[in-house]
């Protein structure tokens, strides 16, 4: 009992003391905050998704950092995977997603069927895919870079996972592969292994490169990682059109993936500025390679990393917003 | 954790009816050895004969039929009388309800750059509750608790966090406690409750987490629908629980003092439940903390985001400092709230002048937690957490040393064991279970069920099998069940050399308990991505991470169980010159035989409910699955059947073991 006195005592001192403390500032005082509600247009609210990889943090950052500073947009992104973040357009929850990656599925969803998002053209990024292998493999064993010389390697991509055969490591989920087909069209001797995650994928290159192991898998880009570790892309059949029409018989190469802006409906008609600069946003895998290389590598958040980006290109931002 | 209020029960009656089936168990196990025989025999002549294999991208019509309810759901949304009328007031009601309290302590509110209760505010109010509701000593951790969120740098996350979590946990409340209660009146409510609290608790979250935000959008509703989703049955089980272990005599007492139903309702059966309801209360705030990152995925503030965001690039300090933070914040609650539920007897017991006092106090406390939230109402140091969060990153760039050291340095060891036990256990009784025909699959377990379980058990067996079959998905469900019987091994060894450690020694409990809870609440990823790169994307990395998860459980219950054997009888043992090897094989193990089946039991259903987790990690089968129907239209449907599955091992194996658990007790 007497120790419950005694905390009663030693609070009413504590507060004796802060109340005798408190000077200092008052919150509402200062004026910091009026800057962003200084140039209030007539943009209102965008919201932004952004989904969960690097580069698409990289075209959110900047333009999101433009809408705020030179448009005086209040900008809300969320954070969402793909396929919530279309659902969003119809709900009136997203207005753009500014990095797609084909993507047909969810276009005829919601594009050609619900009519609830159109499309805002192309961000000027190319994306890759592909299978890649370590720099080290590449370098030592030239002709595997060339998918006819697979099989002569198979034997050394075995692992606890492959069943006896060559072993390639697929999967981050969120992305269509065909790389079941091509191994049994293309008559490799290789077995498809999901590592399920890009996480996963990372990990496997970083430690391959690092420990001269062998491994080959599935990746694209633009993405930060190559930054760390430059991987090499495999020589697939090269693709034509229709060629990955029937998913049972691709015997050839991913396409090149135009990477697209898509916007809802709704925003794309609200004559906001923001649309105008969703629109008119286009920049080249090298400029998303920097910013993603200030976020990932370099760990700047994404509004520094954007802001260092804008400052040295405004001449591209100016061409956006014009 | 969540049965274990169960359990004292369970080793009482173990104790008597031991001696009775010797006989018996002899035969049992040699039926099982004989199903096993006709297995193997059969699967050497069987060979890779209908197996129901599947390949990834290939779907069933089943797995078409769902997306296209997906899709008519996602097109008919605007104009159907039930989602105006129905999802969508409830959509308001929640989102006003977490809006207000994120206003309250975490985001700032229509004309303050601040919330309207600072930090000073948080840790005072954190500090007065845990007094006034627990005892001194929980109060100071709790207050050294939140304070050390602020200094971790995540002052805004970890209240986000909180924010979402006491709104999810008090909706939840709201419905589990009467349905609990309801459960624990009626047995007819209680079965056709139990299967709907199965499917909520081992349902992957990922797989209504996309369709959960077509029916309440994305937002704060989405979140706190899916966390109490999986949040709300432990409160319902516990409840229902507690109000049936009331005794008795006490509810016939009241009954011949003239009590009705009403009466011995509010008057005996709430308040003689009561500490076991509040461990139902805390079970439902664990789990709703273990759904922080997944939420996040939804646009979720707070803590999740912040762990999301630094695996994107890798960044394992950052994210270890946001999970440790979640660590934190479940010890804080859990303590108070396990602190809250032993009070009632502590208070009673102590003397009377305690009481006299209390009230003042209680007040001159309330007093001072004012005077803290108006200082932070109104100063901008006591609004804000000062600081830079120099804590944080000293903790991040910790972890990051630690995860390097342990990549450069350990590598060699952990493959050689990783492939001993891939090659020797997993792929052996994983390709018994692919290859082999289905319908001898399925026989064998229903077989074994019966054997193990009882007609009942078999039965059940008998409709899982069939649903498995008509999942579609039968040949990933068998991979994902070899993967989850060895962890599920592995889980049992470990728990069974810690548990007895730890129910030996006090000494050694209270050392380890606070790195159990820590393993089970650290968001998954943050010690897969250093696991990842010792093991490779491997169904290995998979089993490890469910043992991480599934391991504490288990040492919980069985120290528990060894605990509760009875003090003479060790000693009587030791007096009759047996030594330490001795009594703990020949006296505590086999007392606390209901404590072993028990683990096994939570065991599996821990594991099962890492299969997701494993199949971002290289697990492939079911897991991949369903994080491929979260992320792919196409593969919605595939990805539903594949968490139906998941259900369905789930549902069998818990039934199975529960009736071997009676079996052996009874």
């Amino acid at each position: 009992m007497a120790r419950h006195w005694r905390a009663g005592a030693a609070g009413i001192a504590v507060l004796g003391l802060t109340l005798t403390a408190c000077g200092g500032a008052k919150v509402g005082d200062s004026s910091s905050d009026a800057g962003g509600s200084g140039s209030s247009g007539k943009c209102g609210t965008f919201n932004l998704a952004v989904n969960p990889w690097v580069g698409y943090e990289a075209n959110a950052a900047v333009i999101a950092y433009v809408a705020e500073n030179d448009l005086g947009c209040k900008v809300t992104k969320k954070d969402l995977k793909e396929e919530i973040a279309w659902q969003g357009f119809g709900t009136g929850e997203v207005d753009a997603v500014v990095e797609n990656w084909g993507h047909d599925d969810l276009k005829k969803k919601y594009i050609t069927d619900q009519k609830t998002a159109v499309d805002a053209g192309p961000t000027g990024n190319e994306g890759l895919i592909g299978w890649y292998v370590p720099p080290w493999l590449a370098k030592e064993h030239p002709d595997i870079l060339d998918w006819n010389n697979l099989n002569k390697y198979a034997a050394e991509f075995k692992t606890s996972e492959s069943g006896g055969k060559g072993q390639l490591l697929d999967g981050d989920p969120s992305f269509v592969t065909n790389d079941e087909a091509l191994v049994k069209n293309l008559k490799l001797d290789y077995k498809v292994v999901y590592a399920g995650s890009e996480t996963a994928l990372i990990q496997a290159f970083r430690k391959a490169e690092k420990d001269k192991e062998w491994v080959i898998g599935y990746f694209y880009e633009p993405q930060w990682f190559m930054s760390e570790v430059p991987l090499k892309k495999v020589k697939l059949p090269e693709y034509k059109e229709g060629c990955d029409a029937d998913a049972e018989k691709v015997n050839c190469d991913y396409p090149v993936y135009k990477l697209d802006k898509i916007v809802s409906k709704k925003f794309a008609e609200s004559g906001s500025p923001a649309y105008d600069l969703v629109k008119n946003f286009t920049w080249t895998n090298d400029d998303q390679n920097i910013v993603a290389k200030y976020i990932a590598v370099d760990k700047m958040t994404p509004e520094a990393a954007a802001k260092k980006w804008v400052e040295a290109n405004r001449d591209k931002v100016e061409a956006w917003i014009k | 954790m969540t049965v274990a209020v169960e359990k004292p029960e369970k080793t009482r009656t173990a104790e008597p009816a031991a001696p009775v089936k010797e006989t018996r168990k002899v035969s049992r196990s040699m039926v099982v050895g004989a199903i096993l025989v006709v297995w193997l025999v059969l699967f050497a002549v069987l060979r890779g004969k209908q197996t129901l294999a599947l390949a990834a991208a290939d779907l069933t019509d089943l797995h078409r039929w769902f997306n296209d309810v997906n899709d008519s759901i996602g097109a008919n949304r605007n104009s159907n009388p039930l989602f105006l009328y129905f999802f969508n007031e409830i959509r308001l009601v929640i989102d006003t309800l977490v809006t207000f309290v994120q206003e309250l302590i975490s985001q700032p509110s229509a004309d303050r750059p601040v919330p309207q209760i600072g930090w000073l505010g948080v840790v005072g109010i954190a500090g007065y509750v845990s007094w006034a509701v627990g005892n001194w000593r929980v109060a100071l951790l709790a207050v050294a608790g939140f304070t050390f969120l602020g200094l971790q740098g995540l002052w805004q996350e970890s209240m986000d966090t909180l924010a979402l979590t006491l709104s999810a946990v008090f909706v939840a409340l709201l419905f589990a406690i009467p349905l609990g209660v309801w459960a624990g009146l009626s047995d007819r409510f209680n079965r056709i409750v139990t299967p709907f609290l199965d499917f909520m608790q081992t349902m992957p979250t990922f797989v209504y987490l996309a369709p959960l935000t077509l029916f309440f959008l994305i937002g704060p509703a989405s979140a706190t629908i899916a966390t109490l989703i999986y949040a709300a049955p432990p409160a319902i089980r516990i409840t229902a629980h507690a109000i049936r272990s009331v005794p008795e005599t006490t509810v016939e007492a009241a009954d011949s003092l003239g009590a009705t139903r009403r009466q011995s309702l509010m008057k005996v059966l709430l308040p003689m439940s009561k500490r076991t309801v509040v461990m139902g209360v805390n079970q439902t705030i664990m789990a709703a903390l273990a759904m922080v990152t997944i939420a996040a995925l939804i646009d979720a503030p707070g803590l999740g985001k912040t762990v999301v965001q630094a695996l994107q690039s890798l960044d394992v300090g950052t994210a270890f400092n946001a999970g440790l933070a979640i660590v934190v914040m479940a010890i804080v609650l859990d303590r108070v709230t396990t602190a809250a539920s032993g009070r009632e007897e502590a208070a009673r017991g102590s003397k009377n002048r305690f009481l006299t006092w209390r009230r003042p106090l209680l007040g001159a406390g309330a007093a001072a937690t004012a005077v803290l939230i108006h200082l932070s109402h109104t100063y901008v140091w006591a609004a804000e957490f000062p600081g830079e969060g120099g804590i944080g990153s000293a903790i991040s760039s910790g972890a990051d040393t630690v995860t390097t050291w342990a990549q450069d340095n350990l590598s060699g060891i952990t493959n050689a064991f990783r492939d001993a036990l891939t090659n020797g256990l997993l792929n052996p009784f994983q390709t018994l279970l692919t290859d082999s025909p289905w319908w001898l699959v399925g026989a064998a377990l229903i077989a074994l069920g019966a054997v193990l379980g009882g007609r009942r058990a078999g039965l059940t067996t008998a409709v899982c099998v069939g649903l498995l079959v008509g999942t579609g998905v039968w040949s990933d469900s068998m991979t994902t069940l070899a993967s989850t019987v060895v962890a599920t091994v592995l889980v049992m060894l470990l728990g069974i050399v810690f548990g007895v450690w730890m129910g030996r020694s006090a000494l050694v409990d209270r050392v380890l308990r606070p790195s159990l809870d820590a393993a089970q609440v650290m968001p998954p990823f943050v010690y897969l991505v250093p696991f990842l790169a010792l093991f490779g994307a491997t169904r290995f990395t998979a089993i490890v991470a469910a043992v991480v998860y599934a391991a504490p459980v288990a040492m919980k219950i069985i120290a528990d169980g060894v605990r509760n054997v009875p003090a003479t009888t060790v000693e009587a043992a030791t007096s009759a010159g047996c030594n330490t090897w001795q009594i703990i094989t020949k006296v505590q193990l086999p007392m606390a035989r209901g404590a072993l089946t028990l683990a096994t039991n939570q065991g599996l259903i821990y594991v099962l409910s890492m299969v997701v987790v494993g199949g971002l990690v290289g697990a492939g089968a079911l897991g991949y699955d369903v994080v491929a129907g979260f992320s792919q239209g196409q593969l919605y449907g595939k990805g539903l059947a594949a968490g139906l599955a998941i259900v369905l091992l789930g549902v069998m194996f818990d039934r199975i073991t529960q009736a071997a658990a009676r079996r052996t007790s009874a």
